[in-house]
């Protein structure tokens, strides 16, 4: 970006004006959506405002604009961001980290890179062979699905920035631990023979992207994410405002609270099969939250949701043997448990 | 003559990508000759580390994302100027 034409220029300033204006109609509508509900719901409608129906419905008008609002504009910021993030880019950050540092730089640089379950093989075998170590590129592995942004932003907005921090803060143990151990536990054999013999032909160059270019395929994720989770979204909140409204404060506390020793393990091996529907389980597992299960049950079960799934065990089956994939599975598990004693014993 | 090959083990966005390549060659006029490949060591001779990836005579054109088809016209139009 260092030569930038007079032509390139006048449009970056015209492109930084629009955005501009976007952004604050943004802002505009993020904030009438309160009021707007409330109005909808109590005068328009006519509910009452302390009955059961009337709570849920503001709720729900109030959250599913404002998730949705929320969703779109932070999947566009971090779409931004991550164009400066190449998978090739994050490889060659991680060349030369030893284990131990290497865990918690693979870790973090799994938030910020762009990662879909499907190129999981590509990224692992480009990993790999380029000399990087076996437990690192699992942290990333891990990292890059569960900590997901439509999770993140989907918990920020229901439950704020703590909840958010939290779930990000476990998810960087988990894949750190988790990666450590598999390296320390040398399984290099149990990668299928053919990834160590593949030749490369020669090197990819890297794209030199303009704002313009970066602006849009941020527009482009935006559009696809958002098309695909928001029914799910829709979903989530409609049956989260239902317990909202209905279920009484501390009525899951004695099944899903932090006495119940079991619980967490419990709520790991549900989360197993289920898959597909990470964006709609948020809202009905803050929801949890709210009547009485601990935040440590709670994560533990997103966290296997999203981070252990059946699917991405199919797809690492081609570059994985058999040994190596149960342990990795086992071992995410185990890390993925113990995050969740750790949060609900320090919590 | 073009040889374009569409990198991916079969998701979705590989499939997609197939099509608008497809399409877009037809829409051209362009003798092209379309190639799917799908076996990861065949994939990760390119040296690409997301899918799909879009390979113009033995050249990647473009990883990780699905170009539109305008980008795809002009990834076509140079092609033939070096050919």
């Amino acid at each position: 970006m260092t030569s930038l034409s007079p032509v390139a220029a006048s449009s970056n300033k015209r492109l930084f004006v629009i955005l501009a204006a976007v952004v604050i109609a943004w802002l505009a509508a993020y904030n009438i959506v309160q009021p707007l509900a409330d109005w909808l719901s109590y005068s328009a409608l006519g509910l009452a405002r302390d009955s059961h129906l009337g709570e849920s419905v503001a709720f729900f008008l109030y959250d599913v604009p404002k998730i949705l609002l929320l969703l779109s504009g932070m999947v566009f910021a971090i779409s931004i961001v991550r164009t400066f993030f190449s998978p090739e880019r994050t490889r060659a950050l991680l060349g030369g980290k030893r284990e131990g540092v290497g865990n918690v730089f693979a870790a973090l640089l799994g938030i910020v890179t762009p990662f879909c379950s499907c190129s999981a093989v590509p990224l692992f075998i480009g990993f790999v062979e380029s000399g990087i170590p076996l437990g690192v590129t699992f942290s990333f592995l891990i990292a890059a699905p569960t900590i997901n942004e439509v999770a993140v932003i989907l918990l920020f907005g229901l439950f704020g920035w703590k909840v958010a921090g939290l779930y990000i803060a476990s998810g960087l143990t988990v894949a750190i631990v988790a990666g450590f151990i598999i390296g320390r536990l040398k399984m290099e054999r149990h990668v299928e023979d053919f990834v160590w013999k593949i030749h490369r032909k020669g090197d990819v160059t890297e794209e030199k992207l303009t704002w313009a270019d970066r602006v849009e395929r941020a527009w482009g994720s935006v559009k696809e994410i958002v098309g695909k989770v928001w029914l799910y979204v829709v979903i989530g909140i409609a049956v989260g405002a239902g317990i909202h409204g209905y279920v009484p404060e501390d009525a899951l506390a004695s099944i899903l609270g932090r006495q119940a020793w079991w619980s967490v393990p419990a709520a790991v091996l549900i989360g197993i099969p289920l898959y597909s529907n990470a964006a709609g389980i948020v809202p009905i597992v803050g929801t949890l939250i709210e009547k009485g299960a601990s935040v440590g049950t709670a994560l533990a079960f997103m966290m296997s949701v999203i981070g252990l799934s059946l699917p991405e065990a199919v797809i690492l089956k081609r570059v994985l043997k058999m040994p190596l994939l149960v342990t990795f599975f086992a071992v995410i598990a185990a890390a993925i448990i113990l995050t969740g004693y750790l949060f609900n014993w320090v919590l | 003559m073009l040889t374009i090959k569409v990198l991916g083990s079969g998701c979705a966005n590989c499939k997609k990508l197939e099509a608008v390549t497809r399409q877009v060659v037809s829409e051209m006029g362009v003798e092209a000759e379309v190639v799917k490949v799908t076996e990861y060591p065949d994939i990760m001779a390119y040296n690409i580390m997301s899918t799909p990836g879009l390979v113009i005579n033995e050249k990647v054109v473009s990883s990780g994302r699905i170009p539109s088809a305008a980008e795809i016209t002009t990834f076509v139009t140079n092609a033939l100027e070096t050919a």
